[in-house]
């Protein structure tokens, strides 16, 4: 099988701060990764690296073999790599369908378009001449999501999906998310709660201060192999 | 009392003239938080430009414009590229140091190429005709002027709240990375916005030049008109620019009805009363 994404000897700093050790990833094509780890582990960071926001060596980071770790952001986008970042961020004087048409700015051509974001979430063509600000939080999340969509990518990442949202809205965002994955593009879903990491990703990967303690595929790893690299102690 | 009313319809119709000066000022720092000390400095440059082309082509001011606008455009685009985009990042320091050094670079290549000899550009019969309404007489200089104002802020206004590339100016000032991370060139993005203002700056310059004379000297003075007016509009706000100009204008030529001499300190008090009493300015849009 292909890689998707790799990742090699990726190490990330902010200033004189490593954040990233020696990082070995590889996410295959239709593959849905978890990454896992506690709070400074390092996982937004991945993110940020693979996403552009942070500047690496070139060959850190190959996507369909092609070395972006030094690409700008912009750059990496165009290559079909999305990310839904924490917190949503969305652009506050935007409204929701001109925050959608944003996303769409790389002129990828696919499944995604204002009209199937709207299909995927009705609620957000009810609103989508509002202000981005006055959405609910789950609703901001849709469109943070429809947002990375729009842009047709073969990779989405999203980082701390349910992140202070209502157990009822993370029910509805993981129900819709096949439906986003099944148009032929592989994820990577930053989750705190680990038996909903275990029960949507194939693969799961987990940080611990900027190093991958533990990776292989959902199946073959136990609950407790998962739970000590995720502590770094014997549970 | 139609010695007032008409200082009070002059002044709004300089008021025109003002807002012009400062909409590609506050369309700038809207955009990229750049405050750009040179920005009366490119005014100048662009009278001068419409001063050349005058000479060199033989045409009227105004149609100079069709040179002047394209080309302070190319000029905007190029600086913001190669120098401005080099300055921003967290520290709002080096973009007034560099702009402020471009300031002093413009006046003095000015003086070179063109002396420090007053010059104008010359109108023709459009700059002493006038309306009458009533007792009042309009000049249809100052009147295009500020006719050209409005039309300048709706165009502007429009391009922000209705195109891709407004769409575009609005996200990288709420946030440049995430914008960058949605395939925007902010880089791009931040060269267009100069380019706009100083298309702003280029019809500004000619409209100055055809209605007082300039030397390289004055671009300081534009600058100060400019921020005065960006400052009791609000920051941020386009319509707000142009109540800021009309406000200044006023002041002004009321105060220089009053005593001749006053006519600029009478601007900048109301200047300084507004920022004591409404210190965010009339429209304020930006929470920062």
């Amino acid at each position: 099988m292909s890689s998707l994404l790799e990742a090699q000897a990726l190490n990330a700093f902010y200033g004189d701060f490593q954040a990233l050790y020696e990082v070995e990833l590889s996410i295959n094509e239709g593959d849905v990764v978890a990454i896992v780890g506690a709070n400074g582990a390092g996982k937004t960071t991945l993110l940020r690296s693979i996403a552009g926001l942070l500047k690496n060596d070139a060959h850190s980071i190959r996507f369909n073999g092609t070395p972006i770790g030094h690409y700008r952001a912009d750059k990496v986008a165009k290559l079909g790599i999305a990310l839904v970042p924490e917190g949503r961020q969305l652009f506050p004087s935007l409204s929701v369908e001109e925050n959608l048409k944003l996303g769409a700015t790389v002129g990828r051509k696919g499944h995604w378009s204002l009209h199937s974001v709207f299909e995927l979430f009705p609620i957000l063509k009810e609103r989508r001449a509002v202000a981005s600000t006055q959405l609910s939080g789950g609703q901001q999340q849709m469109v943070a999501i429809g947002r990375a969509l729009m842009s047709n990518p073969d990779l989405i990442m999203f980082d701390e999906i349910s992140l202070g949202l209502a157990p009822v809205i993370i029910n509805s965002i993981y129900e819709q998310l096949p439906q986003v994955i099944n148009q032929g593009t592989t994820a990577v879903i930053i989750e705190q709660d680990i038996t909903r990491a275990l029960s949507s990703a194939s693969r799961v990967y987990c940080l611990q201060e900027g190093r991958v303690k533990l990776s292989g595929r959902t199946d073959e790893l136990t609950r407790q192999q998962i739970t000590q690299a995720y502590f770094g102690v014997a549970a | 009392m139609t010695e007032w009313l008409n200082a009070i319809v002059q002044g709004v119709l300089l008021g025109g003239l003002y807002a012009l000066f400062a909409a590609g000022l506050s369309l700038i720092f809207g955009v990229m938080r750049l405050v750009n000390i040179a920005h009366g400095d490119l005014i100048v440059l662009a009278a001068y430009m419409a001063l050349t082309t005058v000479m060199v082509m033989g045409v009227h001011p105004l149609l100079a414009l069709l040179v002047v606008i394209p080309l302070m455009s190319i000029v905007g685009y190029i600086l913001q590229r190669l120098l401005l985009n080099q300055t921003l990042g967290n520290d709002i320091l080096p973009p007034l140091l560099v702009t402020f050094g471009l300031s002093v670079i413009l006046q003095n290549m000015l003086l070179e190429a063109y002396t420090a000899d007053p010059q104008k550009l010359n109108g023709g019969a459009i700059e002493t005709a006038s309306v009458s309404a009533g007792n009042l007489s309009i000049g249809i200089l100052p009147l295009l002027t500020f006719v050209i104002a409005v039309l300048v802020i709706v165009c502007l206004q429009w391009i922000f709240y209705n195109t891709a590339l407004g769409r575009q100016f609005r996200a990288v000032s709420d946030n440049q990375d995430i914008a960058q991370l949605m395939g925007l060139n902010k880089g791009h993005v931040f060269g267009l916005a100069l380019a706009l203002s100083l298309a702003v700056c280029g019809i500004a310059g000619v409209l100055l030049g055809m209605r007082t004379s300039f030397d390289p000297s004055i671009g300081s003075g534009r600058l100060i008109f400019a921020f005065e007016a960006v400052i009791i509009g609000g920051l941020g706000s386009l319509w707000g620019t142009l109540a800021g100009g009309i406000v200044l204008g006023v002041a002004q030529t009321v105060g220089g009805k009053i005593n001749p001499g006053w006519q600029l300190l009478a601007g900048h008090i109301v200047f300084l009363l507004v920022l004591a009493v409404r210190p965010r300015g009339f429209f304020p849009r930006v929470e920062h």
